[in-house]
């Protein structure tokens, strides 16, 4: 049992905005009220709901091969070392799967989606979540180039290729259907993308990306999972992209959808020497699309990784800075691409994407539906979020940055015309109640009563970056985690996943299928129940008629 | 100018990792804080005292007795002073160092001056592989400063190095200036096999025939001014070419081919 009293509580979900009110928690959630027990003396700080992450990559077969490709970065990182309550581990742009945990929780944050997951390297990606503490996950799986559900698509066997996706999120333990880059992963296997809507893919006779996101996103709705469709749009990185995202945008009217990393999809200009930014055509189609979310998938300079099931465009970024590369086919499903990047604030092209990121958070006029990523590691490290709400909340300091830019990116960009500035109210949507809206989960993000007992009390500080930085209090499921800037406890969180009904016949289906095409056979392929520690299975809605 | 002498008690049974044996660490420090400094045995810490037995306060001289070939990370990201080994010295010796001098009397381990900035390295002996190199998966290894070797070198000499200057009186061994990115490496008495694998820019130059990968394509036959300045300065180092520029040419050879590369090779070609 454990009451905070005298802090301002930020909750907006409940519409709370700043005022002083008691939290009380008892058996890991928010109550009305309890006797005796710890009392928190909150005083001169502000109560968030803990942080969630709606999109980021903490996890899995492309992590650890990240972490494998960039030795010099753990050398540059303080290690965690190891204590009673601690185990060791290293930091950077690729923490270790504990110090992931440590670093989420350091930030106030407790709930993260990892955002990637191909179905057969799934039970890793589980057994990476189980080693990452204190925080709750969710996982979303990666559909949008699985060979034998293209093929029901481009046959029009759409109620088959509704009981094998819903197959596929049961056999991955995920919670969300993810799509990267439609059709163009499967046409990198035959060295090509996907970059027009409308054209067949290589390999196919008929079937575009346009009807790939549309038979996905009515899937995800007819299952009626809690997340919509988790699309990271064609055309990723490139210059002009930003005609594909409208396109896309407007092909999913009618339905819910989710675009990861609208940072990375909002350019305009032709080629690499007059790339602008286009933040303030796609924030407009954005606004007029309330069926949308997204996140910003920001950018920080600096030195960090990318990591993408995007395989052709990882190419593309190899050949254009001349870094390492590591590229992986993971069979009939995706790809995946690693190439260590650093931004530069002199590069143009950087700067154009920096300043994209932070547009896109400053126009995008509803903070319910926008919220705080950098699509870590690929942006930047999710741990240096703070910087990011320092830039969203001092227009002055945005200013005082913008003069580090390389001078031509200003007539590239809209930022220096901004003025909106963040209110700590709509830091703790962007950073916690929108995104957990967005991911259908409604015990989290908030502080009202029923609520899972995730709090993070900082210091109320004009110092905005280092308030956000170093929480005073961290608290998981009622257990104190951090106190004082140290870890206190770590706590084991809960794996979120859904179970979409499905017909059981289809595993006929693809039992012969598999038998055909993997290398893995059938019965070792779906992760059993038992991988998943502290299950917290979410219902799907009433399927749509 | 006084002087701090190291003498190791007794040759350690694993490596000995001593960071602290730099003149930035040790210059502004008494005698018995000296004695203090950390120093790790395996993952058992001790003082540096337990491994050697010191006299004189600190100062920017060190001059180090006994066979510290069991002991790593000498003058470890050092700025300044010298470093005088009289002895074999271990892996990583001068790595990370910006500036001032290390000599080793003896032969030198692995590693020394891996991803180095600035200063001078200077064996008597001969030493390990990746002389200069970068740290696995950096994207560069040195990026200033010297190295001179007296006897011969082992594998990737000067691997992915940006910048300075290596000169190997000695046989080197297999990839020398592999993946290298800049910088120079002079080879008095040639290279084993794959010489120059990778490299995208910088010059080796080597006074022996070198057998060259298929990929490095025969340029011109020429002789460069920019030689004879690096021999003049080399000479003020104590280390001169063997041959006068007057009585030969080089052979220029581009590559390599497979990366491709802007990088050049100069073989020395006496005139009959």
């Amino acid at each position: 049992m454990l009451r905070i009293t005298g802090g301002k509580v930020y909750d907006p979900a409940n519409g709370i905005n700043g005022e002083i009110r008691e939290i009380c928690i008892c058996d890991g959630r928010i109550v009305p009220e309890v006797e005796g027990g710890r009392t928190i003396d909150a005083t001169g700080m502000v109560i968030f709901p803990g942080g969630v992450d709606v999109h980021t990559h903490v996890a899995g077969a492309a992590l650890n091969f990240a972490r494998a490709m960039i030795p010099e970065d753990h050398r540059r990182n303080q290690p965690f070392v190891r204590t009673q309550v601690r185990r060791g581990g290293i930091g950077g742009a690729t923490p270790t799967t504990y110090v992931t945990g440590y670093l989420y929780a350091g930030l106030g944050y407790t709930t993260v989606n990892e955002a990637a997951v191909p179905v057969l390297s799934a039970r890793h990606t589980h057994e990476e979540l189980r080693d990452t503490p204190i925080v709750d996950k969710a996982c979303c799986v990666l559909m949008a180039n699985n060979e034998i559900l293209l093929d029901l698509l481009e046959a029009g066997e759409k109620e088959k290729a509704q009981h094998v996706a819903a197959w596929n999120i049961w056999s991955a333990k995920a919670y969300g259907v993810k799509a990267v880059n439609p059709g163009g992963i499967t046409a990198w296997k035959w060295g090509k993308d996907a970059k027009s809507l409308n054209d067949p893919i290589p390999g196919y006779k008929t079937i575009t990306p346009r009807q790939i996101i549309k038979g996905l996103a009515d899937i995800v709705d007819s299952l009626g999972l809690p997340h919509p469709l988790h699309l990271h749009c064609n055309n990723l990185g490139a210059p002009g992209n930003c005609t594909t995202t409208l396109e896309t945008m407007k092909l999913l009217e009618g339905n819910r959808a989710h675009l990861a990393h609208l940072q990375y999809h909002a350019y305009g200009g032709d080629d690499w020497f007059t790339m602008r930014s286009e933040a303030a055509r796609i924030a407009e189609e954005f606004n007029a699309n309330p069926n949308l979310t997204t996140d910003a998938g920001a950018v920080l300079f600096g030195n960090t990784v990318t990591i993408t099931a995007d395989g052709p465009w990882q190419h593309l970024l190899y050949k254009l800075t001349g870094h390492k590369w590591g590229n992986l086919d993971v069979e009939n499903e995706t790809g995946c691409g690693v190439v260590p990047y650093t931004y530069k604030e002199k590069n143009l092209v950087n700067a154009v994407q920096w300043a994209v990121g932070l547009e896109l958070l400053l126009l995008i006029k509803d903070p319910w539906r926008i919220f705080l990523t950098t699509d870590h590691p690929n942006g930047a490290a999710f741990w240096r979020y703070p910087e990011i709400i320092h830039l969203l909340m001092n227009a002055d300091f945005r200013r005082e940055q913008l003069k580090r830019l390389a001078p031509k990116a200003l007539k590239r960009i809209y930022l220096p015309e901004l003025n909106r500035e963040y209110t700590l109210y709509e830091i703790a949507i962007i950073t916690s109640a929108g995104p957990a809206r967005a991911l259908g989960l409604p015990h989290k993000g908030h502080l009202g009563v029923g609520a899972d007992a995730d709090v993070a009390i900082y210091n109320e500080s004009k110092d905005i970056p280092h308030m956000f930085a170093y929480p005073r209090y961290v608290i998981k499921a009622g257990e104190v985690v951090i106190e004082e800037g140290e870890i206190r406890k770590t706590v084991e969180g809960k794996g979120i996943l859904v179970q979409p009904s499905y017909d059981q016949k289809v595993e006929s289906y693809i039992r012969p299928l598999f038998q055909q095409y993997y290398t893995m056979s059938f019965d070792n392929y779906p992760v059993e129940m038992e991988r998943i520690e502290h299950p917290d299975l979410r219902p799907c809605k009433q399927p749509r008629a | 100018m006084s002087k701090t002498i190291f003498t190791l008690k007794e040759r350690p049974h694993v490596p000995l990792e001593t960071e602290v044996l730099s003149p930035d660490v040790i210059a502004s420090l008494k005698h018995a804080e000296v004695e203090a400094l950390p120093v790790f045995l395996g993952k058992r810490q001790y003082r540096l005292a337990d491994f050697f037995a010191i006299e004189g306060d600190g100062s920017e001289e060190l001059e180090i007795h006994g066979d510290v070939g069991r002991v790593k990370w000498i003058g470890r990201a050092m700025t300044r002073g010298r470093i005088t080994i009289h002895g074999d010295a271990g892996m990583h010796l001068g790595a990370h160092m910006k500036g001032g001098t290390i000599e080793v009397q003896g032969n030198a381990s692995d590693w020394i001056g891996a991803e180095m900035k600035g200063g001078l390295i200077r064996v008597a002996g001969s030493a390990g592989g990746q002389v200069g190199a970068a740290y696995r998966g950096s994207t560069s290894g040195m990026s200033g400063g010297t190295i001179l070797v007296g006897g011969s070198a082992g594998l990737e000499l000067g691997m992915r190095m940006r910048r300075g200057t290596i000169v190997v009186q000695g046989v080197v061994r297999d990839f020398a200036g592999l993946q290298m990115k800049g910088g120079t490496i002079v080879l008095l008495s040639g290279a084993e096999v794959r010489t120059g694998a990778w490299m995208v820019r910088g010059t080796i130059v080597s006074f022996t025939p070198l057998r060259l990968l298929p990929t490095f394509s025969y340029a011109c036959t020429c002789n460069p001014i920019f030689l004879r300045l690096y021999a003049r300065h080399l000479q003020t180092l104590g280390v001169s070419f063997p041959s006068a520029p007057e009585a030969g040419f080089y052979r220029r050879y581009t590559g390599d081919g497979a990366v491709p590369g802007k990088g050049e090779i100069l073989i020395w070609h006496p005139q009959q």
